[in-house]
């Protein structure tokens, strides 16, 4: 298996049965569009198969039958499935997720609300992911098979049996509990809640908009834990794929030219051949932060963090559909869109993507 | 908007970066200002004609004041709310309430009947969760309106058409739905003849000792003190409940200072805290009842003596004494101590060789296997592991299957279950909220017009179901009593139930916090009473 | 290296014949890809250690009972729980007084059963679309790829979460959801597997001899694609075992009283701070199983080739 084949499980060159670019391009569009609708039917169905009746989530354990039946009328149940299905599609054509019913507000405002708290955490680890990881991994093929690559290698396959849940109470146990280095669950301080007012839903970012310089501490140290380890989780995939990539670039022949020219050997592989390499890098940095976004329910979880994930993971156990639907449509928009990306521009970098299948 | 930060206390070293490096800044919420954890992600909306969660009673209980209630004062008696007095016609059926005079809503209008018949009217006419309290009166959507009238602006009158003692139509009367909401507000929201309601699940038209400045769901709620309640402004400006979802992450707040009471913690958070002195620990009676469902249509159920043996094979004392120590205590009757009428009738304890008797008699003497569902949360799910060891020395295989509340509940609701266990809280203060669903079943179809726990365990018993009628009409309460006596002793001997616990209200806050005095339901956790020193 | 390893009778012959350049049969040119390929993997010192974990954990699923009293896995003594490590409890005892090594490992019998339980649905749904797509191509190819394409571009723990709420919780019901999840990647793999190997020439012969489709998938081509397959197979054991247990901590895995790691890192959480055992080591059963089945994936992996 090339390293190109694990570098993006998701870019398995779907577009080789297209010729030209304007049909790859609307062959993607069809794919995404296919795939957009499975996903909503899929969702929909297992919404309304699950065994948690949505009526009781809302009237309670104690209403008559009467209540009952009538909520169950107002929220359209009594339909038959595929009619549902078909009545929320075009809803959600016309931009209407519906209303959620735990927190009775309009889902995309919930999502609004709630999504920029998964974003600041999923970013700042991709970052510290990147940073960290991309050096490692040049560094790696630059020592291939020396005790620096075995132990790279180690570092990062620890990274990759982490269970992320777990990581995380230790790391709170430790780094919050018995160091006191970091601040705990949350996003915030319970005392430091809305004194910013909300611009871009990050809270680091709004902070320093509002000129509140204690709050975006007080932020930061909340998030630097989840994001250290969730960084660390990025750090190991994107270390390994780095490697791979630079190796492939280090055996081709213009590194041993350019090399017999006289430049500087750290000036080939952290300019050449690492500029090479960089569109690729993308590929694996939005894999990585799809990969984020998915880990987001056992994160948020462990962290008390109010973004995407927890907000799923609740209205999935409290049989809140529209609220799931509405979730799992916007983590699968981005994944799909990320998805996308990676269909789209590996082809172009790689020819040997091209012909592989 | 109010404002508030740590600023005041940490003075401008706070703002040199040396002080921000480290986190481990010095907290403490501010002294007008009281920050509560609790679990409120049951919060799903404002509406006080709607809603039915824990904490939305709580805190709704806290905004709205109601037509008569109990006060943090003397929570043993019934007193006015807006009502200043009232009387009861000699047949029973017609209440007459003399408003008092000018209390005022949050938005500054007077309270007046109107407001108080439409708020009653609306709980029927909107017909959500809390509807079945009103109409058991015998009001339905079309006669609300005609039965409950203010024919002027300081009284209220309304009829019933069901035969109730007084004391427990007073008692209705004192619950969340019998708030006042301001009719104008109300309907100046209204969209689609919904009453308002839309608007109301996450706004207020209110009245009582706390403003709700904001419900963010899932994440918090915000109360301002209203200087203008009846019994005076609360001492305590603000009043911010957080919520925090698990118990061990409350208690790290509350030591760390970051909060000032933690409202849900489990005897595994509570043992060590004792020994903290900035943290008092204090605990209440609640009057929950923790209890396992077994249903009759099980053929091996329907036999009292398999559910005699099964009520002998719960170590009732050990639960209480270890997993649950301070949060449980045993009572094996419906009615939680504190209620009229309850009575200490516990006469089971762990005794496997009676159980195994019995089991013989019963034609069972190797036991059988059962389902028993169990909600996947603490500590129902330690309880239910418990209980399948021990029904496993009397040979009865307990099969656990656990799962998220809801769905225990939704299988539970429709007598699908073989074994549940289960947690019931009253709807107010009076013994007939609990005999109602425990002893009452007077229709055991698949569609009776409601649910009792009786109904769900199929548990058919006329003449049980008859006593807890004659008791509800009962106008001697001296009889009234001794009725629920009787009552128990036939539940907790014969019926569907193994009742376990009742549980206490577990409360730890910080040393300078004081005056929280709960009641023993919802309704009755008065936060204008607490001050910080 | 150390020592050779002493095969009987005759390890030279052996060894020479497993290595002949030109094997005489098939039998021999396969059993020396082996060879050589243990050769290799045998000078990897981390892939013999994540194969020692492997082999570890199989051995202590399978003999369980002798390592642990089954008794002790699930046996509540209220009056001992949260009891701190001891010679009576290695690891402390849980929230219920349950000897927690006993249930990290009787709880390694569940993770294995999961892993295998996914693995025997996974392969074979995979392989059934893969093989057809690869080797029929055109319209064929077309809808099964397009099917896999809309499960790939789901969120994997999304999906499984979703499907586990869905069919309520239990060990079957985990099984299913992640298997639903995780089948794509096998069908890309045997498709392109079977793309790669379908113009060779002994196929082409087979095909000329007049045997079946059927037969010729069966015969030639499942085996070709094996390797690989399960190779991304131990690759794909640690996140099998990593969603299984996220599942688990969600309240979505196993029935109690049964031992599930995840679901004990999960109630050991109410505990953490005093206790800090009753989580953290369940969680570092998890955590070593899943790196052993990186480990050693990730050496058959080098040992396939094509791979810097």
């Amino acid at each position: 298996m090339s390293a190109a084949t694990t570098a993006t499980p998701a870019a398995r060159g779907r577009v080789r049965r297209f010729a030209g670019p304007v049909r790859r391009v609307a062959g993607v569009v069809f794919s995404v569009l296919l795939t957009f609708l499975g996903l909503t039917c899929v969702t929909f169905v297992i919404g309304r198969v699950m065994p948690i009746d949505p009526v009781l989530a809302i009237v309670g354990d104690k209403a008559s039958a009467e209540t009952y039946a009538q909520v169950r009328a107002e929220i359209g149940l009594d339909l038959p499935i595929p009619v549902q299905y078909w009545r929320y599609l075009m809803k959600v054509l016309h931009g209407e997720f519906g209303t959620s019913v735990i927190t009775s507000h309009p889902v995309l405002d919930d999502l609004l609300h709630v999504f920029p708290a998964t974003l600041e955490l999923s970013v700042l680890a991709l970052i510290i992911g990147v940073v960290v990881g991309v050096p490692l991994g040049v560094f790696a093929a630059t020592h291939r098979d020396r005790w620096q690559d075995q132990v790279i290698r180690f570092v990062s396959l620890l990274g990759y049996s982490m269970p992320v849940f777990w990581l995380g109470l230790v790391g709170l146990l430790l780094f919050y509990a018995k160091l006191g280095w970091v601040e705990g669950p949350g996003r915030l301080d319970v005392s430091y809640d809305d004194i910013v007012p909300t611009i871009t839903g990050l809270i680091t970012v709004d902070s320093l908009i509002a000129g509140e310089v204690e709050v975006f501490w007080n932020a930061f140290w909340h998030l630097v834990l989840p994001a250290s380890l969730l960084g660390y989780l990025s750090l190991a995939y994107v270390a390994r794929m780095t490697r791979s990539f630079m190796l492939a670039q280090l055996n081709q022949e213009y590194v041993l030219a350019t090399l017999a020219k006289g430049l500087s050997p750290w000036r080939v592989v952290w300019v050449h051949a690492l500029g090479n390499v960089w569109v690729q890098l993308v590929t694996v940095i939005a894999l990585t932060f799809g990969s984020l976004l998915e880990g987001a329910v056992l994160t948020e979880t462990v962290f008390a963090w109010p973004g995407l994930g927890l907000y799923m993971k609740n209205s999935l156990f409290n049989a809140d559909l529209n609220a799931v639907l509405g979730g799992t449509i916007l983590v699968g928009v981005v994944y799909i869109g990320l998805n996308m990306l990676s269909d789209l521009v590996y082809p172009l970098v790689d020819p040997r993507a091209r012909d592989r299948w | 908007m109010l404002k508030f930060t740590r600023r005041q206390a940490l003075g401008a070293a706070a703002l040199s970066p040396l002080a921000t490096i480290s986190p481990a800044a010095l907290a403490a919420t501010p002294k007008d200002t009281l920050v509560i954890a609790n679990q409120i992600t049951d919060i799903i909306t404002c509406d006080p004609g709607e809603c039915y969660e824990i904490a939305s009673q709580i805190l709704m209980s806290r905004v709205y004041d109601r037509l008569v209630r109990y006060e943090a004062e003397d929570m043993s008696k019934l007193v006015g709310g807006v009502a200043q007095s009232w009387t009861v016609s000699p047949d029973a059926k017609t209440y007459t309430f003399k408003l008092r005079p000018g209390l005022k809503f949050q938005s500054g209008a007077p309270v007046t009947a109107e407001d108080m018949a439409f708020s009653l009217q609306r709980v029927v006419l909107m017909n959500k969760t809390p509807a079945f309290l009103f109409t058991q009166l015998g009001w339905t959507k079309d006669n609300a309106r005609t039965l409950i009238t203010a024919p002027d602006a300081g009284t209220l009158v309304f009829t019933i058409t069901e035969d109730f003692a007084p004391s427990l139509v007073l008692n209705l009367m004192s619950t969340l739905a019998a708030s006042v909401v301001e009719k104008k507000a109300a309907l100046a929201h209204e969209k689609d003849g919904d009453l308002g309601n839309g608007w109301l699940k996450s706004n207020s038209a209110a009245s009582g000792a706390f403003r709700m400045v904001s419900w963010k769901a899932g994440e918090s709620l915000t109360l301002e003190a209203n200087p203008t309640y009846r019994l005076g402004a609360p001492k305590m400006k603000r009043v911010i409940v957080r919520n925090v979802a698990e118990p061990a992450t409350q208690r790290l707040l509350l030591e760390k200072g970051d909060v000032d009471m933690a409202m849900s913690l489990q005897p595994d958070q509570i043992t060590p805290l004792m020994s903290n002195k900035a943290v008092r620990v204090e605990s209440f009676p609640y009057s929950g009842t923790w209890y396992i469902g077994l249903n009759c249509s099980d053929e091996r159920l329907k036999n009292p003596k398999v559910r005699l043996a099964m009520k002998y094979l719960v170590d009732y004392q050990g639960m209480a004494n270890t997993f649950l120590k301070g949060r449980f205590n045993v009572q094996q009757t419906f009615l939680p101590i504190g209620l009229m009428g309850a009575i200490p009738y516990n006469p089971y304890k762990l005794d496997p060789a009676k159980a195994k008797a019995l089991l013989a008699e019963a034609g069972y003497p190797d036991g059988f296997e059962i389902r028993f569902d169990v909600p996947n949360t603490s500590p129902f799910a330690e309880i239910g592991q418990s209980v399948q060891q021990t029904m496993g020395q009397g040979g009865i295989k307990v099969d656990i299957v656990s799962a998220e509340l809801k769905q225990v509940l939704g299988g539970y609701r429709t007598r699908k279950h073989q074994m549940v266990i289960m947690s019931w809280t009253p709807d107010y203060l009076d013994p007939h909220s609990n005999a109602d669903t425990f002893a009452h079943n007077d229709d055991n179809s698949d569609s009776p017009k409601t649910r009792p726990l009786a109904w769900r365990n199929h548990w058919f018993e006329p003449a049980v179901t008859a006593k807890t009628k004659a008791a509800s009409r009962e106008v001697d309460t001296a009889k009234r009593i001794a009725m629920y006596e009787d009552l128990q002793r036939i539940v907790t001997d014969t019926g569907p139930f193994i009742i376990l616990f009742q549980p206490n209200a577990v409360v730890a806050s910080r040393a300078n916090v004081h005056g929280y005095k709960p009641g023993i339901i919802e309704d009755n956790y008065f936060y204008r009473t607490i001050t910080k020193a | 290296m150390s020592a050779r390893p002493s095969i009987a009778p005759a390890p030279d012959t052996l060894r020479a014949w497993l290595l002949e350049p030109a094997p005489a049969s098939r039998g021999q040119a396969r059993l020396g890809r082996w060879f050589r390929g243990w050769l290799a993997f045998r000078r990897n010192p981390l892939a013999l250690v994540g194969l020692a974990i492997v082999v570890a954990l199989v051995l202590m699923a399978l003999f369980a009972p002798l390592l642990a009293s089954a008794d002790a896995a699930v046996h509540q003594v209220l009056e001992d729980r949260l009891q701190p490590s001891s010679w009576a409890h290695l690891f402390g005892t849980d929230e219920l007084g349950r000897d927690i090594y006993a249930r990290v490992v009787f709880g390694s019998r569940v993770t294995l059963t999961i892993v295998t339980l996914v693995s025997l649905i996974v392969v074979p749904v995979g392989l059934l679309i893969g093989l057809p797509a690869g080797y029929f191509a055109g319209w064929i190819d077309t809808v099964l790829m397009r099917l896999t394409d809309i499960f790939l571009a789901f969120p994997r723990l999304v999906l499984a979460l979703a499907f586990a709420a869905a069919l309520g919780p239990g060990i079957e019901n985990a099984v299913i959801a992640i298997s639903l999840t995780a089948w794509p990647p096998y069908a890309r793999l045997a498709r392109a597997e079977t793309l790669t190997r379908r113009q060779a020439e002994f196929i082409q012969a087979a095909e000329m001899q007049g045997a079946s489709h059927l037969r010729i998938i069966a015969t030639q081509i499942v085996p070709l694609c094996l390797s690989s397959v399960i190779i991304r197979l131990t690759l794909d054991m640690a996140g099998i075992i990593l969603t299984a247990a996220g599942l688990g901590f969600l309240g979505l895995g196993a029935q109690p009283p049964a031992a599930e790691w995840g679901a004990m890192v999960s109630t050991g959480r109410n505990v953490l701070l005093d206790q800090w055992w009753v989580a953290t080591i369940p969680g570092l059963a998890i955590f070593v199983t899943s790196l052993g089945f990186n480990l050693l994936g990730d050496g058959l992996r080098d040992v396939a080739g094509g791979r810097g």
